[in-house]
């Protein structure tokens, strides 16, 4: 065979590669949508699931998503912009610098079921809270901090030397130098990784299983009292996740209409988590406009 | 004072830091004490417990003993994962050729943002359409119940073709243009430049999205319990039913007793998975410093 046919071969052997991957992911996102699209309505995305009989929602799984999301990142985004700011700032090249990067490795690496396990003993056996929305947003908490210390380690290391030159050459000290210069520079690195870290926490599903539950209680959304078992916005509930329920309805239910509340479910779920991706790179642009001035 | 937050803004980062160390050694404790208990206290030996096929952690009195035997698990899950890698790695590598040599400009603009964000889709969504559309294709095609070691690897294959793409194809693309350049005026074929060269050169990083990608595979719980059918046996065929340790631990979790021989053989399968991802890292940063040294 010579070397000309053999490159003709080539190039329709990755063209066909490509065109297969491509058939294959545009396709697995039209049949969500194109399903999903059939059982969303406003009554499937407000009223509570029912157990037995068809016809019922998914209201509160998705609150409870985005209410455990929050509470992910107000644990995750503090410690980890902190961590990141001690590897990208403080950090020398020594024995410990490099054990919090191999464990920042072994957490990126671990199976979520596990982390799930661990929560399942520690933020749900040990803490005596049970299944509830504050051991399953510890648990993904686990998943998400090596995330977030990457992000904020390496939106902080892409802030230009110069400019925390010209801050210390003012006589601000390091701190004030990290606290005033590098971290609002290293806002728009922060805030789209923020975002992509969200849609992350928002799919996840494997280590909610045995922390968060797979129930939700009776939800009064009339009710705001922080402590009340029935509010929505107490965090030491059980809180079945959308990820969750798409899993459970799935292996466990006996509702009639399985099919239509998984369809809706997931393609309401793709569609939060591709929001999240989406609005990350437009952040970052826009953001990283807004500041430079430039293009 | 100025000197004072200096100090605690810089021990308040370094706490933060430590964090993840203490947090990835209560880990590994917390999972070790419980995987190895079932061994030390439990009484079951090790040997029986990786290499056995019988699985009664709670026979009824005329079954005889208890038996955790393990390996229908354990060769479910390394089966299943590698099947899915040996399916995905080579598209991958395509896909990423095709981005960076034969398409690059509507191959960056169009196709690696759209892998990106279908790297998002949850697990569980690729499950349930495994579990929608894969499972009664094969029933119908192949016979059987679907449910199978088949249905396993290809929901795999297709949830980890995003991560592969991704770093094969940023490793593809950090290697200096010069040396395509020169292979071209050397006479090379874009065939054989990309054949000869640019793979050859760029194998550790296309190395590290495949142990990555295996890595995925291998700890992925739901999707795969969603598909596998969930029959504790050693898969004689593809379209058999199986097991795998994360699908085990996924149904079985919720209904043992803590402290139960039964409960116990789960930690110690979630601790093989632990076991499993470090030796994961260190392939990958083995890898990379043979990278370097080149």
């Amino acid at each position: 065979m010579n070397a000309r046919l053999a490159d003709r071969l080539a190039t329709v052997m990755f063209w066909t590669g490509a065109g297969i991957v491509l058939f294959i992911l545009s396709s697995l996102l039209f049949y969500i949508f194109l399903h999903g699209a059939k059982s969303i309505n406003w009554h499937f995305l407000t009223s509570p699931p029912e157990s037995i009989r068809g016809g019922g929602g998914i209201g509160p799984q998705i609150f409870n998503s985005f209410y455990l999301l929050f509470w992910t990142m107000i644990i995750t985004t503090p410690i980890g912009v902190m961590a990141g700011i001690y590897l990208a700032e403080y950090a020398k090249r020594n024995r410990i610098t490099n054990t919090i990067r191999l464990c920042i490795e072994t957490l990126t690496s671990l199976p979520s079921i596990v982390v799930g396990l661990f929560g399942l003993l520690i933020f749900v056996n040990k803490t005596g809270w049970g299944y509830s929305l504050m051991a399953g947003a510890l648990a993904i908490s686990v998943i998400n901090l090596p995330f977030m210390v990457r992000i904020s380690e390496e939106a902080i290391r892409d802030v230009p030397n110069e400019m925390r030159e010209a801050s210390l050459a003012l006589g601000a000290s390091r701190w004030q130098t990290i606290w005033r210069v590098v971290l609002p520079s290293a806002l728009p690195g922060l805030i789209t990784g923020g975002i992509i870290a969200s849609g992350r926490v928002f799919g996840e599903a494997a280590a909610l299983l045995y922390t968060a539950g797979m129930s939700s209680p009776a939800l009064n959304f009339q009710n705001l009292d922080i402590t009340s078992p029935a509010s929505p916005l107490n965090p030491f509930r059980p809180a079945e996740t959308l990820a969750v329920h798409i899993w459970k309805i799935n292996s466990e239910s006996i509702i009639p209409d399985v099919r239509r509340v998984a369809d809706g479910a997931s393609a309401f779920l793709v569609f939060i988590v591709l929001a999240f991706n989406i609005s990350a790179r437009w952040a970052g642009h826009h953001i990283y406009r807004r500041i430079t001035a430039g293009r | 004072m100025r000197r004072y937050i200096d100090r605690t803004g810089r021990a308040l980062s370094f706490v933060c830091a430590g964090l993840v160390i203490i947090l990835t050694a209560s880990i590994i404790y917390f999972v070790g004490v419980k995987g190895l208990s079932t061994f030390f206290f439990g009484g079951a030996s090790v040997k029986d417990f990786l290499l056995g096929t019988r699985w009664l952690p709670e026979p009824s009195p005329e079954q005889g003993g208890a038996s955790i035997g393990s390996l229908p698990f354990i060769l479910g899950s390394i089966i299943i994962s590698l099947c899915a890698v040996c399916i995905s790695a080579p598209l991958s590598i395509i896909v990423a050729v095709f981005i960076t040599e034969i398409a690059p400009s509507w191959g960056r603009k169009f196709i690696q943002p759209t892998v990106e964000l279908l790297a998002g889709i949850p697990s569980v969504v690729y499950g349930y359409i495994g579990l929608s559309v894969i499972v009664p294709f094969i029933r119908d095609t192949f016979g059987g119940q679907g449910f199978s070691v088949m249905a396993g690897f290809l929901v795999l294959s297709v949830m980890i073709l995003p991560t592969i793409i991704s770093i094969s194809t940023e490793s593809l693309r950090a290697l200096p243009d010069q040396w395509k350049h020169a292979a071209i005026a050397l006479g090379s074929t874009r065939w054989q430049t990309i054949r000869l060269v640019l793979i050859p050169a760029a194998r550790s990083g296309l190395v590290t999205g495949i142990v990555l990608g295996l890595a995925r595979a291998f700890g992925e719980a739901l999707a795969v319990q969603m598909v596998i059918g969930n029959v504790r046996q050693i898969p004689t065929s593809i379209l058999d039913p199986a097991i795998t340790l994360t699908s085990a631990i996924t149904m079985d979790m919720g209904y043992t007793v803590m402290g139960s021989l039964w409960n116990n053989a789960l930690w110690s399968m979630a601790l093989i998975l632990l076991s499993i991802s470090f030796f994961f890292i260190l392939i990958i940063r083995l890898i990379s410093r043979k990278g370097v040294v080149q």
